[in-house]
């Protein structure tokens, strides 16, 4: 068996070179000669600069992810295959997000348009296993957000493929992965009790919670993000099916929101309210700003930590059906905003200041005090980095309504000073309680980032 | 505030006009229908056009909600002193009924600030230490099956109850809160009584149901020869619903009551969901009423 498999390879090894993911099937199906492979990759590339990049990596015989990362090396190859030279292109470039760096990709970069989030349980109780996995993980999350197939064993009859293949042939997509660890994870099944953060853990029950364990906890959280959804769910899938044996998946939410496509100017997300929906975000742009609110330093201990941030993740079904036939005039006192402008009450653009003191020529407050703005705004001095994406997940079986809603996706420095201060005012007098339900909830300490030749929670393990 | 929002109205309405001027090049040729349309929307931004008066109507509703009320009052404490005086089976047999009297009203107690949460909070409503009212006691006497305990949540609803009776004389009721209040009854059902969240020891949901449906249709009933000249098809779309779901619901009558929303199928829970967003829907629109 061995002979006639490694046989067979040396005979398909030049289209294995060759392998953007698409069409190296095809080609096993057409068993095509080697220049049929390359006029191929030429018609492609022309179609599809980002294609063209995993076919010069892949020609050159080097895996992705080396190439990726090291600068020089892309040079290097360049040289040695100079008939594709003219295929590399900034566009080529601009779908991949860098993996390496000081914090984890998928924070502070803009919202892709869609997500996959997914809760792992694990089923190990040997730490070994555990490190492994993130290890295991890091290597495909590398390749992955590349555009990259995962895996040596993608050409061998004889084996299941290593990557799934769904994604094969398509672009990188600006594909994020973003680790963390929930309070469940330092429970002393891996005596790594004493490293948990002080004070980490599930949140607290928040006035009207309906909370549905299916949709809650986990010892591991995953975001994929991506601006194709096969891409993402891909991605999912693949750390899914790398971890069977020792993590099972808890719970899954897929989201979206506007593509790009829809919306070229980049406007502020509409949530499925039909409000926009992070006019108050603060400005990812500044680093300082972003130390303040949404990475944790390494003197807010623990060690481990610094550099990452803390995740909250809230399932929150919106009550479609009562909010539509709900007024404008309602609507929008919920909200504090006008619906189409997106600006303050009383305020004609969406970026216009928040003025929650002024009131009306009848004495009443602009913006209703129990609004979403005005509670969520406060004083100001509180803020969270909101990086949420709209959910539909069929019916209500029970009921026949939508279950559509808020995968809202929170990240910040303090989990307990910042989202859980935020959460409980809105909790108790948010005129939108009357439109949602938080129905998951769990929450994730998000490791610093990776640096070349470490792995996802290296500074914890 | 609702001149915050008679201004961009109008400014819609004359953009509709100019839009329709660019698509037909002169006004002249603009289709029949167009300019029907936009003469019978200008025409209600008119300050010449008599404002609507609903006088007679708030006070119907004003004589309904306060009628109701001294009803309430009388079946609560028929209901707590059954509870006060131990006698469990008669207390559980009064406690739904005495709730359809609040149900029927809803919105009147939830434009009184604390009234609502004081008597009809659900456990995680609100902090537990503040927790009072129906609920409260439905849970000692359905989960605990006694009455012991209870004497002062007794007092307490009753004295709520007596509270509401008194404000519902003061309590500022226009057409606007009638028209939102027929929808946000429909939406109580549809948020927890269709669901079986409101009653969840006693499972008694189906009497609120049919109180906040009655409660809607209630005022409906008052509106409908105005709303009927305003729009005759939308009148008689919401008499329909209404209808409807009323049929839909008297085969889970039983008695003077209703059955357990135990008793109720899977796909029977989910019709009458389906069929009460139907009713909803039309009844939200007959805020035309208000004019713009």
């Amino acid at each position: 068996m061995k002979g006639f498999k490694r046989q067979k390879r040396t005979r398909q090894e030049p289209q294995q070179r060759t392998d953007s993911r698409e069409e190296q099937t095809d080609l096993v199906k057409k068993d095509a000669k080697l220049e049929d492979v390359l006029l191929e990759n030429d018609v492609l590339s022309a179609k599809s600069k980002s294609v063209s990049r995993r076919d010069l990596l892949k020609l050159a015989g080097v895996g992705g992810l080396g190439l990726l990362l090291g600068g020089g090396g892309v040079g290097a190859v360049l040289t040695a295959s100079q008939r594709l030279e003219s295929m590399m292109t900034d566009a080529d470039t601009k779908d991949v997000v860098p993996f390496y760096g000081k914090h984890q990709a998928g924070i502070v970069t803009p919202a892709q348009d869609f997500i996959c989030f997914a809760a792992f349980d694990l089923t190990t109780s040997d730490k070994e296993r555990v490190r492994s996995l993130f290890k295991a993980w890091t290597e495909a999350t590398a390749t992955m957000i590349s555009g990259a197939l995962i895996g040596n064993d993608n050409e061998n009859l004889n084996l299941p493929p290593s990557d799934t293949g769904e994604a094969a042939g398509l672009s990188a997509s600006r594909t994020t992965i973003t680790f963390g660890v929930g309070p469940s994870f330092f429970d002393g099944r891996y005596g790594l009790a004493e490293l948990k953060p002080a004070g980490f853990r599930e949140l607290p029950r928040f006035q009207g919670d309906a909370l549905d364990d299916q949709w809650c906890g986990g010892d591991i959280g995953v975001q994929v993000c991506a601006n194709d959804l096969q891409v993402a769910f891909h991605a999912l899938r693949n750390l899914a099916r790398i971890a069977r044996g020792t993590a099972v998946l808890r719970w899954t939410q897929e989201g979206f929101q506007r593509t790009a496509q829809a919306d070229p100017a980049g406007s502020t997300p509409r949530n499925l309210l039909g409000f926009k929906d992070g006019t108050g975000n603060p400005d990812t742009s500044k680093a300082d700003e972003m130390n303040r609110l949404v990475w944790t330093q390494a003197s807010d201990g623990p060690a481990w930590m610094g550099g990452g941030s803390y995740m909250a993740v809230r399932r929150v079904r919106m009550r479609v059906e009562v909010w539509d036939r709900s007024t404008l005039g309602d609507q929008e006192d919920t909200f504090g905003r006008h619906r189409s402008s997106g600006a303050p009450l009383g305020k004609a653009k969406e970026f216009d200041e928040l003025d929650l003191a002024a009131t009306s020529p009848e004495g009443k407050p602009t913006t209703p005090p129990t609004s979403h703005v005005a509670l969520a705004h406060g004083d100001g001095s509180i803020n969270i980095l909101r990086r949420s994406y709209s959910y539909s997940s069929g019916l209500d079986k029970q009921t026949g309504q939508l279950d559509a809603g808020l995968l809202f996706i929170s990240y910040q420095r303090d989990l307990f000073k910042q989202f859980v201060h935020i959460q409980e005012k809105l909790a108790r007098n948010d005129k939108l309680n009357e439109y949602i339900v938080h129905k998951g909830s769990a929450v994730f300490a998000c490791f610093p980032g990776v640096s070349q030749g470490g792995y996802i929670g290296d500074t914890l393990f | 505030m609702k001149l915050r929002y008679a201004v961009p109205a109008g400014v819609l309405v004359s953009s509709i006009l100019f839009a329709g001027c660019g698509q037909t090049g002169t006004a002249n040729q603009q289709p029949a229908a167009t300019t029907k349309d936009a003469g019978a929307t200008t025409q209600t931004t008119t300050p010449a056009a008599p404002a609507p008066n609903f006088d007679q109507a708030v006070a119907a509703y004003r004589a309904y909600a306060t009628q109701q009320c001294d009803t309430f009052v009388k079946k609560t404490e028929e209901f707590t002193n059954a509870v006060k005086a131990g006698e469990l089976d008669k207390a559980k047999a009064l406690y739904a009924p005495a709730r359809m009297y609040y149900e029927r009203i809803e919105p009147i107690a939830e434009a009184l600030g604390d009234l609502d949460p004081n008597i009809d909070a659900r456990d995680g409503d609100v902090d537990a230490a503040d927790w009072r009212g129906f609920h409260r006691l439905e849970k000692t006497l359905w989960e605990e099956n006694t009455t012991k305990g209870l004497d002062e949540f007794s007092d307490r609803l009753l004295s709520d109850a007596k509270l509401l009776r008194a404000k519902v004389e003061t309590v500022n009721i226009d057409a606007s809160l009638m028209v939102t209040g027929a929808v946000e009854l429909l939406n109580e059902v549809s948020t927890s009584k269709v669901t079986g969240e409101e009653e969840r020891y006693s499972h008694t949901d189906l009497y609120d149901f049919a109180a906040n449906v009655e409660g809607a249709q209630k005022i409906y009933e008052i509106l409908k020869t105005d709303l009927n000249q305003k729009d005759a098809a939308l009148e008689t779309q919401i008499g329909e619903r209404f209808e409807a779901l009323q049929q839909e619901l008297a085969p889970f009558k039983e008695g003077e009551g209703y059955v357990s929303y135990t008793k109720l199928k899977p796909e029977e829970i989910k019709k009458l969901s389906q069929n009460l967003d139907a009713l909803a829907e039309p009844l939200s629109q007959m805020g035309k009423l208000l004019g713009v």
